[in-house]
This record gives C-alpha cells, sequence and structure tokens, in this order.
C-alpha cells in the first residue's frame, strides 16, 4: 500500500507534469530544429513565433466566446486552431520572402541568419505588444479536470490522491498524435523523402530535380503548424504571457541540441530528457521517501536535490554537458 | 583628414541630437541619455572586439555584465561583520572544497589514462563534492540570510573605493569567459551563440538566487559613487554661489528676496543632479577614450592584422603557425573583460544593484544590433552603434507617440484604437529597433562605419 502510495505521489508530482511540459518543449524543438536543418540557420524568433500564432488563438478564443460558441467540454482554443495556423503560417512566409530569402539565395553565413532573425525577433514582439499587449492571459474554458485528487481517492480508497488536468491530458494526445503524423510525412511520402534529401545534401537534392521553392514553402507549414499548437498547447496549460513565451525559446533551444539539432526524433525526446531532468532535479522527494522507509529513517529535511529557482539553469548545463562530451547531441544530428 | 569626414559627421549628427533632447526636454535627461549612450559604447567596444575583430559570436553579454555588477556590490559594499561572524568561515571553506575539487580532477585526468576508471573517479569527486558544499554551506547560508534580513542579510564586500570595483568587474567577466572559452569556443558559430546564451542565463539565475551572495532580487541599493552626492552639493556653499553665478543676469531680474531665494533653491536643486551627472559622464568619457586609444593601437598591430587572419580564414592562418585556439581564447577573455568593465560602470551609475533586470533582451540583442548597426571591426563604428542605438531605444516611445498622435488627429479623444496605440507607445521601440537592424543587415551589411583597412 506504502509503495503504491509513493508511486503515485511521484506520478502526480513529477511524471505527469513533466510528461506534459516535455512534450510542449518537444513541439518547439522540432520546430527549430526543421528550420535548422532545412532552412540551415538557428531561428532566434523561435518562441516569439509561437507566441504570435498563440495570440491568434486567445483573440479569437474570446470573439467565439462572445458569439457564444463553445466546444462542449474542450477548450474553445481548441476550435481556433486551424485559423491561428493559417494567420502563423501567412505570417511567416511573408516574413520569409521579404527577410529571410534574400540571405539564403545569396547564400549568406549561418551566423548571418540567424542574427537577422534576431531582427524578425524584435519586429514580432513589437507586434505582438502591440496588438495584445504584454499582461497575463487565461483563455482556458471546457473541463478543468478529467480526475481529480477527491475522486481518485474514493475510488482507489489510497491515502494520496491523482489529479489529471484535462489540458495535460489534451498536450499529451495531440502532441502524440502531430508527431506521428509528421513523421510519417517525413519518412512515406515523397514530399517528405524530398525535405529530407534537401536537408542532407543540397547540392545533390538540386541536382536530382527537387524544387527547393516546394521544400522551403513546405518546411514553413510544417513549422507553423508546430509552432502554433505548442504554443497554444502551453498557454493552456499554464497561461498566454509573451514575456514567458520568450524566454521559453532557451530551454527548447537546449533540447534540440540534447537531441542533436538537424534531427527531428532526437528533438522530440530533447524536450522530454530536458523537461525530466528539469522536474525530477527541482522535486522535493520528501513525501516519497515518508511512504517508502521506515518511520525511524524518516527524512526531516525536504531532501531537494535544487531548489526551484534553478529550473532553467539545469536545462543549460545539461545543454553544456552534452556539448562538452557530446557535441551533436545525444541521439547524434548535424556534424558541428 | 578625408578617411574620417564621414566618422565626424556622424558623431557631430549625434552629438546635435543629444543637445537637441538638452534644449528640447531637459538637461538632466540629455546627460542621462549621454551617459548611458557611454556604457553603451563600452559594451559593443567589448562585443565588437570579439566580432569583429575575431568573428566569434558571443551572445552572453547579459553575463558578463551581471557579472561587472556583482563585482561593484562585491568591492565597494561594506563587509556585514555579523554575517562574516556566522558564516564567514563555512564560506570559505566551501570556496576551498571547490578549488580542491577542480584540482584533484584535473590531478585525475591528467594521471589516469582514458578509461572507465578514471570516469568513476571523476563523477565521484564530484557527488564527494557538492555533497560536503551541502552538508558546510546550508547552516552558513540560512544564518547569513537571517542577520537583519530586510537591510543586509548577505556578506557585504570589502568596503574599498568603487572605481577599483570596475576593474575587479572586468577580471571577473575575464575569469568566466575563460571558462567559457574553454568549453565553447570549439564550437560552430550558431551553436557559440546558443551556449554563450545560455551559460549567460546560468550565472544571472545565480546571482538571482544565491541571496547570501549579493541579496539576489532583494536587491542592494545605495552603492557608493565616485561623484558628490546632491544633497551634499545643495547644502555646500562654494556651489551655490556658482548657481547663483551662472544664473545672475536671470536673478536680477526677480525683485522680491524671498522670491528670489525660492528660484534660487531650484535652480540649485536641477543643477546639483545636472552637475552629478557630468562627473559621471567625465568619468565615462575617460573609460571610452582609454579603451578606444588601447582598441585602435591594438587593431593596427602585428597582433591586430592576425586577429583578421585568423578570421578571415582559419585554416590559412594556422597554416601559417598561427595558434588560433589560444587566439580565439585570448580575444574572447579581452572583449568579455571589457563589457565587464561596462556592466561595473552602469551598475555605480545607478547606485544600486538589481539582478532580476538583466534580461537577454536588453544586455544581448539590443548590445548585438548596436554592433551591427555601427559597423563591425571599425571601434569608431562600434561607439557610434552604442549611440545611435541606444538614442533611438529611449526615443522611440515619445517619437512614437508623437506619430500616433498626428495620425489619429481626426479621431476623437475617446476612440478606441486611438487609445489603444497610444497605450502601446512604448512597444514601438522593439519595431524600430528590428526594423532598423533588417534594414541594415539588408542594405549595409558592414554597418554605419564599415572596417577600414588601412594599406601599409
Amino acid at each position: 500500500m506504502d509503495l503504491l502510495n509513493a508511486v503515485i505521489v511521484l506520478l502526480n508530482y513529477t511524471v505527469i507534469p513533466a510528461l506534459t511540459y516535455g512534450s510542449q518543449l518537444a513541439l518547439g524543438a522540432i520546430f527549430v530544429t526543421l528550420i535548422y536543418g532545412i532552412l540551415r540557420f538557428a531561428n532566434f524568433a523561435t518562441g516569439d513565433m509561437m507566441s504570435f500564432g498563440t495570440m491568434f488563438a486567445v483573440l479569437l478564443t474570446y470573439y467565439f466566446q462572445s458569439l457564444g460558441i463553445s466546444f462542449g467540454i474542450l477548450p474553445t482554443a481548441l476550435l481556433t486552431i486551424p485559423f491561428a495556423i493559417f494567420m502563423m503560417i501567412l505570417y511567416m512566409l511573408t516574413i520569409d520572402k521579404f527577410v529571410f530569402s534574400y540571405y539564403r539565395v545569396k547564400k549568406s553565413p549561418p551566423v548571418q541568419l540567424a542574427m537577422v532573425s534576431v531582427g524578425v525577433m524584435f519586429v514580432t514582439q513589437a507586434i505582438i505588444r502591440i496588438i495584445i499587449g504584454p499582461s497575463d492571459r487565461r483563455f482556458l474554458d471546457g473541463e478543468k479536470f478529467i480526475l481529480k485528487a477527491t475522486e481518485f481517492k474514493e475510488m482507489t480508497g489510497l491515502n494520496e490522491g491523482l489529479t489529471i488536468k484535462s489540458t495535460q491530458a489534451i498536450t499529451i494526445i495531440v502532441t502524440i498524435i502531430l508527431v506521428s503524423i509528421m513523421f510519417w510525412f517525413l519518412n512515406k511520402t515523397k514530399t517528405g523523402t524530398s525535405m529530407r534529401a534537401y536537408s542532407d545534401n543540397e547540392d545533390l537534392a538540386l541536382l536530382s530535380g527537387i524544387d527547393p521553392k516546394k521544400v522551403v514553402l513546405i518546411t514553413w507549414v510544417i513549422a507553423g503548424i508546430l509552432a502554433t499548437i505548442g504554443g497554444i498547447l502551453y498557454g493552456l496549460d499554464k497561461s498566454y504571457r509573451p514575456f514567458v513565451y520568450f524566454n521559453n525559446m532557451l530551454p527548447i533551444f537546449a533540447a534540440a541540441i540534447v537531441g542533436g539539432i538537424g534531427n527531428p526524433y532526437g528533438a522530440f525526446l530533447g524536450g522530454y530528457v530536458i523537461a525530466f531532468a528539469e522536474i525530477f532535479l527541482t522535486y522535493a522527494y520528501k513525501r516519497f521517501f515518508i511512504y517508502l522507509l521506515p518511520e525511524s529513517l524518516e527524512p526531516n529535511s525536504m531532501i531537494q536535490l535544487l531548489s526551484t529557482d534553478y529550473k532553467f539553469a539545469i536545462s543549460f548545463s545539461i545543454l553544456v554537458i552534452v556539448l562538452l562530451f557530446r557535441p551533436s547531441g545525444i541521439f547524434e544530428g548535424k556534424k558541428i | 583628414m578625408k578617411q574620417y569626414s564621414n566618422v565626424i559627421a556622424a558623431y557631430s549628427i549625434m552629438i546635435i541630437l543629444i543637445i537637441l533632447v538638452g534644449v528640447f526636454q531637459s538637461w538632466s535627461i540629455a546627460l542621462t541619455i549621454l551617459n548611458y549612450c557611454l556604457i553603451s559604447a563600452v559594451m559593443t567596444m567589448g562585443a565588437n572586439i570579439q566580432w569583429g575583430y575575431a568573428g566569434l559570436i558571443n551572445f552572453g553579454i547579459m553575463g558578463y555584465t551581471a557579472l561587472g555588477g556583482l563585482a561593484v556590490v562585491l568591492v565597494s559594499v561594506a563587509p556585514v561583520g555579523e554575517a562574516w561572524k556566522l558564516g564567514g568561515l563555512n564560506m570559505l571553506a566551501c570556496l576551498g572544497i571547490i578549488a580542491g575539487m577542480i584540482l584533484s580532477i584535473r590531478q585525475v585526468l591528467k594521471k589516469i589514462e582514458k578509461s572507465k576508471k578514471r570516469n568513476y573517479l571523476v563523477a565521484a569527486i564530484i557527488v564527494i563534492g557538492v555533497l560536503l558544499l551541502r552538508f558546510i554551506s546550508a547552516p552558513a547560508i540560512e544564518s547569513i540570510e537571517s542577520v537583519e534580513p530586510a537591510k543586509t542579510g548577505f556578506l557585504g564586500g570589502l568596503g574599498m573605493p568603487v572605481l577599483f570595483s570596475w576593474i575587479v568587474g572586468g577580471i571577473f567577466a575575464g575569469g568566466l569567459a575563460y571558462i567559457v572559452g574553454k568549453i565553447a569556443l570549439g564550437l560552430r558559430a550558431d551553436y557559440l551563440a546558443i551556449a554563450t546564451l545560455l551559460i549567460a542565463e546560468i550565472i544571472v539565475s545565480i546571482i538571482k538566487h544565491e541571496e547570501w551572495l549579493a541579496r539576489g532580487v532583494k536587491n542592494v541599493i545605495g552603492l557608493k559613487r565616485p561623484a558628490p552626492y546632491e544633497i551634499d552639493l545643495q547644502t555646500s556653499p562654494w556651489f551655490i554661489n556658482l548657481v547663483e553665478k551662472f544664473h545672475s543676469s536671470k536673478l536680477k531680474l526677480i525683485s522680491s528676496i524671498s522670491e528670489r531665494q525660492d528660484v534660487l533653491k531650484q535652480l540649485v536643486i536641477d543643477a546639483s543632479s545636472v552637475y552629478v551627472k557630468l562627473c559621471f559622464a567625465g568619468l565615462f568619457l575617460t573609460v571610452v577614450i582609454i579603451l578606444l586609444i588601447i582598441t585602435q593601437k591594438a587593431l593596427y598591430s602585428p597582433w591586430g592584422r592576425k586577429m583578421r587572419a585568423i578570421r578571415d580564414n582559419e585554416e590559412a592562418a594556422s597554416a601559417m603557425g598561427k595558434n588560433v585556439v589560444k587566439e580565439h581564447l585570448l580575444i574572447f577573455i579581452l572583449g568579455s573583460a571589457v563589457v565587464g568593465i561596462a556592466g561595473a560602470m552602469m551598475v555605480t551609475n545607478d547606485g544600486l544593484f538589481t539582478p532580476g533586470s538583466y534580461r537577454p533582451m536588453r544586455y544581448t540583442f539590443v548590445i548585438w544590433v548596436m554592433v551591427i548597426v555601427g559597423g563591425t571591426g571599425n571601434n569608431f563604428g562600434a561607439i557610434l552603434g552604442g549611440f545611435v542605438v541606444w538614442f533611438l531605444w529611449v526615443q522611440a516611445a515619445p517619437m512614437a507617440l508623437f506619430f500616433i498622435n498626428l495620425l489619429t488627429a481626426h479621431l476623437p479623444e475617446t476612440n478606441e484604437i486611438k487609445i489603444h496605440l497610444i497605450n502601446s507607445a512604448p512597444y514601438f521601440r522593439f519595431l524600430l529597433i528590428g526594423i532598423g537592424l533588417l534594414v541594415i543587415m539588408r542594405y549595409r551589411p558592414r554597418g554605419i562605419l564599415p572596417e577600414k583597412i588601412i594599406k601599409q
């Protein structure tokens, strides 16, 4: 019984939140890695692009709510996803046409493109703040919990409750569906294969008749879908705040590099590596050990490896360690 | 002379702009902008040493700035005796343990061949060291932080003159750059950018959360100043006399004595703030000029030519027998040290240390925009970039407000779009800076004042 309680404690406070957070990071990391692998630059506007897509979802959610449209027990925001994605892709393609394509055609070094993306980051931030403002916004509606702690306790008779928020379930399910479709697309369809070929060797791909314009277009479309859905899921789970999205860019980068940048599978797993490390290293294990150990050995401290203040620092430290010992990432990406 | 004509023109325009702010807004604002421009110029020179001379991309400016600021606290604040008595010894012991860990790991790496045994040994040293550190430091930190938590709650500094901390700030930043350089310099350019950015985040989060060190997010206020205080000036007779003499013609026009006294008092208060800012401006200008002379000399010395050769073709320079790795590390340290000095200058200017304010947006990306806009590889360009971008960053909101009012003049005061736009005026600075960067990168990729190669 005690063992079960201990497991539930871990599940409730670490595993489920980490899976959720990891899924959100993973979507962002695949976005970073796709842009890096195919368009060949580190996109510093990542966080703000995710924020841009989410902004439309927030605004449309408010609009739908004012019209009285709802999605039953599910959040209204899910209904707005197609529109938000459309706006996001439109924005990305506009930026690409007016900014990035010039440097791509000129074959500028990646550093220059990264600097240009910093300019895009500034502009995107300005647009977001001018349209929606910098404040915190919640746009979650519908049923909040799938499983409440009290219900779980009644059902099982355990001391510890297990809570599953609907946003957590939605995040994990949507991520799994989205990522499997994307991997199927990349591996099984002709367009996907041509994208991978373009990523591996641009010159050979061009020789074999792959249209670079089409590859770039499809890349931005996939990137737009990933960025918007990743952003909306994060915003539903926590809340929407432009500044936080900018900050999230850093663990997302860490996830992409840890997984091996340029490698979508690596980025997907990297997101979970970062999330689990952050949460496992900052969780206070006191309650877990109270159940497991005999009373005489009961811990009196919090048994917390690091304070939660260092959450971000952990993911960055992991990145530094990976860069030191395995610079091409745990799951092997492009050569640095 | 002719080759410097555009430099002189650009700087004249900048000075006229700042004077215009003085005339139309107030001299105090103009001097605040000037001081920040000078500080930004130092930061930009630091970044330019790395990016312009050697082509190293360092997005960790924020971390070095914060470390420079920390140096001000650690050097100039008076030590907190109580806290040192309670936990000082333990903290020193911790420092010793960290040094011991590093030394023993180095020994292990040197003595034992690459094997599983060596890895386990290193891991064991780290685990034991961390456990020891926690065991020793935890009670000490608790007791240090409980010493008058509202006022001190930290170890304090050394109580030395604040100007000394500028040098220490440079040394701190250089030391960090040595470690970062050892870890990250071998990486490809854009990886280096990300790695340095993330390492800077780690540094800032340590400064933010280790309250025993510098009060963390509780901030340190009332730092020492190398310039006189306004209150002292307002009561010292020589200063009042000076102000009286300066404004004598204006004061003569006022007939009643009490009224004249009131006017004089107001003038003295205004003048004291301007005087203090002028003192700071003088100090900062000295630093900028010294750095400018040194960097200019270095750029056109054999060493500078070697650095440019390495930047332009690493393989060729390496084939000619230049030690690329060593030179990269050196220039990384030098550039970061300059940024550290700027960080210390900024905290001295503000008189307070607020770790929470170190954000990558303001302290990394804006500085990089300065470097790119000003002109990479050209010290005059770097300084100009600092001036131009900081000026725009500060003046963007008033400018945006002016244009919004102009464009929406025909709309009624209650129009929602107008109110919304007026409220979001501060965010137009991001738009201005972003578009400025994009335009410069596209149409003048080498900056306003591009690098000049003097042929000898």
